[in-house]
């Protein structure tokens, strides 16, 4: 018996877009798959390691735990919609670049997903913050330093913070003869 | 200004944060067969039989194989160090065909136009298995009358490995103090962010792979030999790969079995794994239990070490199994003296996933021994920990020093790495808050842990792997392309799965030749294009492929020199270069660029006799030595006496490697390295159960630390070139994880001595340390 598919659409990244698929396609599979956006990449299909972060009407949802049908009719950011039309990149991408907030890149997407959302909400987060915020993501490279730094550099409240607690993020001394471009 | 030693950002960033990337789950071809495995739900059982008939008629399958049907054409899969002649090496098919042997195994796979109607498709393949004893605990697995993993085999165990330098029985009579324990390295689960995945499409009788691995060019020597599918024909290509850390330096089973497919179907096909099937089924890194014997003199110096190991191989033997424990046997006398040293390890197969490189390879499981040893022995002597290791290390003038083992240590400066994390952790004051805290029985006690680590990396010396009997060489390739246009191509052998080669690469080139760092692309991570290479592990990338780019790079200058002498006519001796342009000596304003030169090797129409058209060149560079990246790591731990939690209060970790061509780059492989290490310490364990099943099959049951389960890292340096590469450098990959998990565990340990406590099985979950200390109190 052929599995019944339905017509799902969707606006993805501010373009209406629509494929068909069966009624257990995730939606990171739709996403990756159906229509070509293998931005949002798939870490563990249980919904624990966040890589396939979007945002769903704003949201940050796991669309790795979320079925294409159920959001039907439904605005989804990925990462491919964070940058403006003219490729200048979102203040948080530029964020994670000018940090070194990643390595092998694979986590990256739904860490810019999560924490777009995050400053959205909450524009002046402190560290503690920070860490609730995004502890929802795993990272593997990273030891999650400069992914906070990178954060924090956003946040329009670091600086007091970091001066009330005495550290803003990871303490880094480098050695003389570092230059930073 | 130089590139190198810049904090460049990072060039591969920009496709990684836009989503534009090309991971080998990306790829969709036409015709794309799907596959997917049955797995062994037994730690251990006969295959009586396997019918996957009704699993052919479900809709979209294509094909079903068991191990069986595939045994004529599947080969075996590879073994690269056999470590003694006499090793017990197990055939290793793909998919098992008459027994499996751990929790996971394939058995079986189905092939389909799409991925789920292939996982479907699996619940109607019918296995009659016979279940046979799991073999789970490696002392009980050597006893006599032990069930066995391999009947055929008659044992066991795969193979003792034996070293010994100095007279250990007089190290040992009349030593005041010996110190005897067991470690135990708990099994750990790599966890890459990206899952496996490969593609094959078979292209009349070429076959190109894609393949989520550390190693290309391995895999294709491999590929090639298991599937009979000539070398000239294979093509691998490791596109954008989300982390290895050891787990995708390996030649899996699903490689070789999407390989057969497509060649056997005619079409491209591909898989991708799940999270739960790759926690069960990539290999696993650790598991060793270490019995070791330190004796010393009154004052603290080491007179000999005695280490007994027992690793865990699971299985089978897969690409470096068996080596893995090797890479630690030099690295136990650490950066201490001693005058005797002995070293046994016997690999015991069990039936669990393979054991195989993880993050530090041996090294991590060597420094945890002999760092909490010292803290053992300071404890003994009534010693500061950092005193009974001042006493005991080789001093900046000593170097190179020839250690116990016949290791050649070039460079190094403990005295230096140690008191400047000293004054960043502020050592002291610390002390102090933790004799307050004792002195008025906190519930909340505070531990120092030391870890003076040292390590050996930038595998390796070709001469000393063929001394070990590992089947390959350690060398790394290079080429450097100047093209028509003055722009230049960077050839590397070494591949990047997250470490940032494309921009540390372009740094050195662009000093190399003196040209803009943007004018230079970094191409890596494909037989056809990088066509030379032994890939990357072992903190290998910089000290030995940077090294061959150098080499390269010289060349092109070489040949560039006699190109614009001619142009010039000038003597090629009366050249300068400098900032990418050759002058005439005295007369600035007569030359031209290295970029200028390269259009004219392209034009061609005045060359000098005997230079053939075209700038480019290639090198290879095999080291003479191994690189030693050394530094002081100190934790401070808070640990409630209450509740057994740990929360690490302080992490200071001053590494030395040498010169550096990117802060950046360097800070963070040290920040990740650290991340693994401590969560070795607290978090992370591979559990099965008495039945030999997984019970850490997803990422809520394997504790991959969160952001606000590590603490703030204080990171810096000290610089102690190298001696043994024109570069200066050493590896930094492994270094933070391999420092790390003992100054965890140290500081652990150092909060609980005053109840009774000189010990904690990792990970040192709270329970654990609550049950230490009961236990502790009761003594």
């Amino acid at each position: 018996m052929n599995e019944r598919v339905y017509e799902i659409g969707l606006t993805v990244n501010g373009v209406p877009r629509s494929a068909t698929a069966p009624a257990r396609r995730l939606l990171s599979d739709f996403l990756r798959h159906d229509l070509g956006l293998t931005g949002t990449h798939v870490g563990c299909e249980h919904g624990v390691c966040g890589c396939c972060t979007v945002l769903l009407d704003g949201d940050p949802v796991r669309s790795c735990l979320t079925f294409a049908i159920t959001v039907e009719g439904r605005e989804v950011t990925t990462v491919e919609g964070l940058a403006d039309p003219d490729g200048t990149l979102s203040p948080v991408q530029q964020a994670f670049q000018d940090s070194h907030g990643l390595q092998c890149g694979f986590c990256t997407p739904g860490f810019l997903c999560t924490v777009t959302a995050l400053l959205r909400d909450n524009p002046a987060p402190t560290e503690a913050e920070v860490l609730e915020g995004i502890s929802g993501n795993l990272c593997r490279c990273t030891g999650y330093q400069n992914i906070i730094k990178a954060v924090l550099s956003l946040s329009r409240g670091v600086s007091r913070t970091a001066q009330e607690n005495g550290a803003g993020n990871a303490t880094t001394q480098r050695g003389s003869g570092d230059h930073v471009r | 200004m130089t590139e190198v030693g810049t904090a460049r950002k990072r060039s591969e960033d920009a496709r990684l944060i836009t989503g534009n990337t090309q991971w080998t789950d990306n790829i969709q071809l036409p015709g794309m067969l799907y596959v997917a495995f049955l797995r062994s739900p037994y730690a251990h059982a006969r295959i009586v039989n396997v019918d996957t008939s009704a699993a052919l008629d479900r809709p979209g399958v294509v094909a079903v194989f068991s191990g069986a049907d595939l045994a004529g054409e599947q080969g075996g899969l590879p073994c690269a160090w056999v470590v003694t002649p006499d090793m017990v090496l197990p055939d290793h098919p793909p998919i098992a065909v008459t027994e499996v042997r751990y929790s996971g195994e394939p058995v079986a796979c189905v092939v389909a136009r799409d991925r789920y109607a292939a996982a479907d498709a699996l619940e109607a393949i019918d296995v009659d298995y016979e279940p046979l004893p799991p073999v789970l605990d490696m002392q009980a697995a050597l006893a006599e009358g032990a069930d066995l993993v391999h009947s055929d085999k008659g044992t066991n165990k795969s193979y003792t490995w034996v070293f010994a330098n100095g007279d250990l029985d007089a190290a040992f009579l009349d030593a005041a103090v010996v110190i005897e324990r067991e470690y135990v390295q708990q099994r750990l689960i790599p966890s890459a962010m990206e899952p496996r995945s490969v593609v094959c499409q078979p292209f009349g009788d070429q076959m190109t792979v894609w393949s989520s691995t550390q190693i290309p060019h391995i895999l294709r020597v491999m590929l090639a030999s298991v599937t009979g599918v000539p070398e000239q024909n294979l093509r691998v290509i490791a596109p954008d790969v989300g982390g290895g850390f050891g787990s995708k330096l390996q030649v899996y089973g699903e490689e070789v079995i999407t390989l057969i497919l497509a060649r056997k179907l005619g079409k491209p096909v591909k898989w991708t794994e799940s999270r739960s099937e790759g926690n069960q089924t990539v290999h696993h890194g650790r598991d060793q239990i270490q019995r070791l014997r330190l004796a010393a003199d009154a004052d603290g110096r080491i007179r000999g070490l005695n280490v007994d190991l027992l690793a865990d191989m699971g299985a089978y033997l897969m690409l470096v199994t068996p080596g893995i424990p090797l890479l630690g046997a030099f690295m136990f006398p650490a950066i201490y003296k001693m005058d005797a040293y002995s070293f046994t390890c016997t690999g015991v197969f069990t039936t669990k996933m393979p054991t195989d490189a993880y993050r530090g390879a041996g090294r991590p499981e060597a420094t945890f021994a002999i760092e909490r040893l010292m803290d053992e022995l300071a404890h003994e002597l009534d010693l500061d920990p950092i005193e009974v290791r001042r006493r005991n290390w080789i001093k900046h003038d000593e170097f190179p020093y020839e250690t116990v083992c016949g290791l050649t240590y070039d460079s190094g400066n403990y005295e230096a790495a140690t008191e400047k994390a000293l004054q960043l952790f502020e050592y002291d004051k610390l002390r102090a808050e933790q004799a307050d805290r004792r002195e008025r029985h906190d519930t909340v006690q505070l531990g120092i842990g030391v870890s003076t680590f040292t390590e050996m990396c930038g595998l390796a010396p070709s001469r000393v792997l063929g001394s070990l009997f590992y089947g390959a060489g350690g060398w790394e390739h290079s080429a450097v392309r100047m093209l028509p246009t003055g722009k230049v191509e960077v050839l590397t052998g070494s591949s990047a799965h997250g470490q940032g080669h494309e921009t540390a690469w372009a740094q050195i080139a662009s000093d190399a030749l003196g040209v803009p760092f943007e004018d230079v692309r970094v191409l890596h991570g494909d037989t056809a294009i990088s066509h030379k290479g032994l890939d990357t592990y072992g903190s290998r990338s910089l000290v030995v492929g940077g090294v061959a780019l150098v080499g390269a790079c010289v060349k092109v200058v070489d040949k560039a020199r006699v190109v614009a002498a001619h142009l010039l006519e000038a003597d090629a001796s009366d050249l300068t270069f400098e900032n990418g342009r050759f002058s005439v000596r005295g007369v600035p304003e007569q030359g031209m660029s290295i970029q200028e030169i390269a259009g004219a090797t392209f034009a061609a129409h005045n060359l000098p006799d005997g230079i053939e058209p075209s700038l480019d060149s290639e090198a290879t560079f095999d080291p003479e030595n191994f690189s030693f990246p050394h530094g002081t790591h100190l934790c401070a731990a808070e640990v409630d006496t209450e509740t057994g939690f740990v929360k690490i209060r302080k992490y200071v970790a001053v590494d030395d490697i040498g010169k550096v061509v990117n802060p950046l780059i360097v800070e963070g492989q040290v920040h990740g390295g650290l991340a693994q290490g401590i969560s070795q310490a607290l978090y992370e364990e591979a559990v099965y159960d008495v039945d030999g099943n997984l019970q850490t099959t997803t990422l809520a049951d394997y504790l991959v630390p969160s952001a606000s389960d590590l603490p703030t890292f204080t990171t810096d340096r000290t610089e102690t070139p190298a001696t043994t590469n024109p570069l200066g450098v050493k590896g930094v990959g492994e270094a933070g994880t391999i420092a790390s998990t003992p100054a965890v565990v140290n500081a652990i340990v150092d909060a609980l001595r005053p109840f009774g406590v000189s010990d904690v099985r990792m990970p040192c979950t709270p329970e654990r340390v609550w049950r230490a200390l009961q236990e502790g109190v009761a003594q």
